[in-house]
């Protein structure tokens, strides 16, 4: 069964035991043995420009496949620039693996050329990591790896090799079983939690389902529609959990949060139960956490038993898989309404009221120059429900949690948790090479844009044919607003002058893509058409738009959910609703 | 604020100490003492942690030190259900003119004298954090130079133990190629 080999070959044949398609690296001193044999396998290697571009390429390729990421890099600086991918995968649940070179093992602790622990560095924001200085621990490594990394909570798990460890002679001997005594998600629902909280569903008359990612991460789409069906409440879906229910669907109000619509974030305010399902109560869904949902009682499903009572007490704690949970919870709720089913009418008639009172919408800039908000939308409505969209950080990204109309699972990709500007770049390109037959639009600022856009020399070369828009305000947006509304004003340090400095359509050219600009309404469709039907290289479009647009509704940091406004020195009007 | 006792089983791995004080340090719980040491399982090490919690988050300090993968298995160990001691050596100043003194205090606590000299006698105590206490105050007339104090260890009371409950063997099969599915 064993075979003799190096250190590196047997961790090149356990990454292609563990079903590895393709990793996203770049080489250095310490990880060079392994690149070795990575030259002769059959696994694909994208080399990237920036070790952050392979780790978010890696979360990319990972959030549109469900399948665990992988990406490899040298020691030193080039596992410390995999620290914001792996933080940010952390944050967001993404199962990911990465690989890293590290001095040999005699010269570890010692100042040595490009050494740095990465393992202590990474041990707040990974999901687990090795340090390995044997070469026969490195196939165990590995399959644990990509164990943890894709089973239970999902999350990103580092596993860094000593260079001795990769070039001694070793068996290559692939685990059969793995032993993890301190390592047991809890796929399967208690059933009397099951009971609870159907029981608890079948008495409320103003229930909502608060979905968070999870419902993606679980794959539970078809199950949460079962069920809401079923149920007939309400249902809100956070920043990461957008396309796990249908936007065109008649129950759901949008999504909760700081930029959530006014419906979706009354409806929880106004809630007497909450079915939480694979959320987290964050701070920018829950506003002020104390003057959040106050008279609703909480079922908190996740797979996480860490994430119930956290932030928010549960009245029925539900720890497991939610493809399990919530299937298992459709017949609960069948017996419990076959005894008595409350009548939701008047709470989805109030709902509804005010999501038709309140849509998302826009102003259009007054001076007739482009608006940032309609050119998402015509995106959205150009490229349609089957392609996917990744955004970074900041006023492009809520516009594109807002104005892209999403229908599917894993079609949106953002940074929700950690919120790294520069991740849509390098995602985009992961997300097209884990989906290589669907549209993948990156929407970025011209912000985030600077920070990683070096990846677009990856994707030329590497036929990945992604798309970005870039929602050129010549500013760092999101910051400008925040200054207009609680700093008078004082734009310290968030013009960017995108508009002359760098010019966006040269610098596309430069790097072997199409590049694009387009300042005017009326050619907004054509240019979007223009991309689409470009599928032989990355297209670039700098659309200069309106720099003072702002993202409304908003729910200031800090304040209650009740406080939401519509726009600047503007509350929904309450006396004329019905609550 | 509260005083819990945890008695934790963690891997005997490198680095198991760093991510336990990790955690502790990053989601800002309020560690009092730590004792770390070998147990009958030479592959498992125990961890004695007392912290200082409300009452509600104690639940949540569990949850996530669970979380850890090296951590096996955590247990609350409440005072009554167990036993508790510290280790003290303490310095003090005395000479042979106090030592009739000094021996009243430290039989009175079943504490030892382990070192002197014509200056200072160093004293062994154990027991729980109120009879350490205790006998610092009653030594401190003699001057203390210098003391050591070891965290807590404790374990629970009866024929039961922690290790015989909790260590399953259970095994996980992997995948011989391609991406097993763990979550469905």
């Amino acid at each position: 069964m064993s075979k003799k080999m190096s250190g590196a070959s047997s961790l090149v044949q356990s990454l292609e035991s563990a079903g590895v398609d393709v990793m996203f690296g770049l080489p250095g001193g310490a990880i060079l043995p392994a690149y070795d044999p990575i030259f002769d396998s059959k696994i694909r290697h994208i080399l990237v420009r920036h070790e952050q571009g392979a780790g978010h390429a890696a979360t990319g390729y990972a959030q549109v496949t469900g399948r665990v990421g992988v990406c490899i890099a040298t020691s030193g600086p080039g596992a410390t620039n995999l620290v914001t991918p792996l933080a940010d995968a952390a944050m967001d649940s993404v199962p990911l693996v990465a690989i890293t070179g590290q001095v040999p093992s005699v010269a570890i602790g010692t100042d040595a050329f490009q050494e740095a622990d990465i393992r202590g560095i990474t041990m707040p924001f990974t999901k687990h990591n090795y340090l390995v200085t044997d070469p026969k621990d490195i196939p165990r490594a590995i399959a644990e790896a990509f164990y943890i990394a894709g089973s239970g909570r999902p999350g990103p798990v580092l596993v860094d090799i000593a260079k001795d460890a990769l070039q001694k002679e070793t068996d290559f001997v692939w685990p059969k079983e793995l032993s993890l005594p301190g390592y047991h998600p809890q796929l399967e629902p208690e059933n009397q939690f099951i009971k609870d909280a159907a029981a608890l569903i079948a008495q409320s008359s103003k229930p909502v389902f608060y979905v968070g990612g999870g419902v993606i991460k679980a794959n539970a789409s078809k199950e949460l529609m079962q069920l809401a069906e079923l149920v007939g409440a309400p249902v809100v879906t956070t920043l990461m959990a957008l396309g796990s229910f249908p936007d065109s669907h008649p129950q759901h109000l949008g999504m909760p949060g700081m930029h959530g619509t006014v419906a979706a974030v009354t409806s929880l305010q106004k809630a007497d139960l909450l079915i939480t399902l694979g959320a987290r109560f964050d701070d920018r869904v829950t506003g002020k956490l104390s003057t959040f949902a106050v008279n609703a009682k909480v079922i908190h499903a996740d797979i996480d038993p860490a994430e119930i009572g956290k932030n928010r007490f549960a009245d029925v704690p539900i720890v497991g898989d939610l493809k399990r949970t919530i299937a298992a919870l459709i017949p609960a709720v069948k017996a419990e309404f076959a005894k008595n089913q409350p009548d939701l009418s008047p709470w989805i008639a109030s709902m509804n009221k005010l999501r038709a009172t309140y849509p998302l919408g826009y102003e259009l800039p007054k001076d007739g120059s482009l608006s940032p908000q309609y050119v998402i939308e015509r995106i959205s409505a150009l490229t349609g429900p089957e392609g996917i969209y990744v955004a970074g950080v900041g006023q492009h990204q809520m516009w594109a949690s807002q104005f892209v109309k999403y229908e599917n699972p894993r079609t949106w990709l953002n940074s929700g948790g950690l919120g790294t500007m520069g991740y849509a770049v390098p995602a985009a390109m992961g997300a097209k090479v884990g989906a290589p037959d669907a549209t993948v639009w990156a929407i970025d600022g011209d912000g985030c844009f600077q920070m990683t856009n070096q990846e677009l020399v990856t994707c030329a070369l590497n036929n990945i044919p992604i798309k970005v828009a870039i929602i050129n305000n010549e500013s760092l947006g999101m910051v400008r607003q925040w200054q207009t509304l609680f700093y008078e004003g004082r734009y310290s340090n968030t013009s960017l002058d995108s508009k002359r400095i760098p010019d966006f359509v040269k610098l596309a050219d430069a790097m072997g893509c199409v590049g694009l600009s387009c300042e005017r309404p009326e050619d907004v469709d054509a240019v979007i058409k223009q991309a689409n039907a470009i599928n032989d290289q990355p297209v670039v479009v700098d659309f200069r738009v309106f720099r003072d647009a702002m993202v409304w509704p908003m729910v200031a940091a800090g304040t209650s959910n009740d406080d939401i406004m519509i726009a600047r020195e503007m509350a929904p009007d309450w006396d004329s609703q019905e609550l | 604020m509260s005083t819990h006792t945890l008695s934790v089983l963690v891997e005997n791995s490198p680095g198991v100490l760093a991510r336990v004080a990790g955690l502790f340090s990053r989601r800002a719980y309020n560690i009092d003492s730590l004792a770390v040491g070998p147990t009958e399982n030479p592959d498992i090490s125990r961890m004695t942690i007392v912290i200082n919690v409300e009452s509600h988050s104690l639940e949540q300090v569990i949850r996530q030190l669970d979380k850890l993968v090296n951590v096996i298995h955590i247990a609350e160990l409440k005072l009554e259900d167990s036993v508790q001691a510290e280790l003290l050596l303490v310095k003090i100043s005395a000479t042979s003119k106090n030592r009739f003194d000094v021996d009243a205090v430290i039989e009175t606590y079943g504490a030892t004298i382990v070192d002197e000299d014509s200056e200072s006698m160093t004293i062994e105590a154990t027991g729980d954090a109120a009879k350490i206490s205790d006998l610092l105050n009653a030594l401190e007339r003699f001057g203390i130079r210098e003391l050591a104090q070891s965290g807590l260890v404790a374990i629970e009371r009866g024929s039961g133990s922690l290790a015989d409950r909790t260590l399953s063997t259970q095994s996980i099969p992997t995948a011989d190629s391609g991406q097993a599915d763990y979550q469905n």
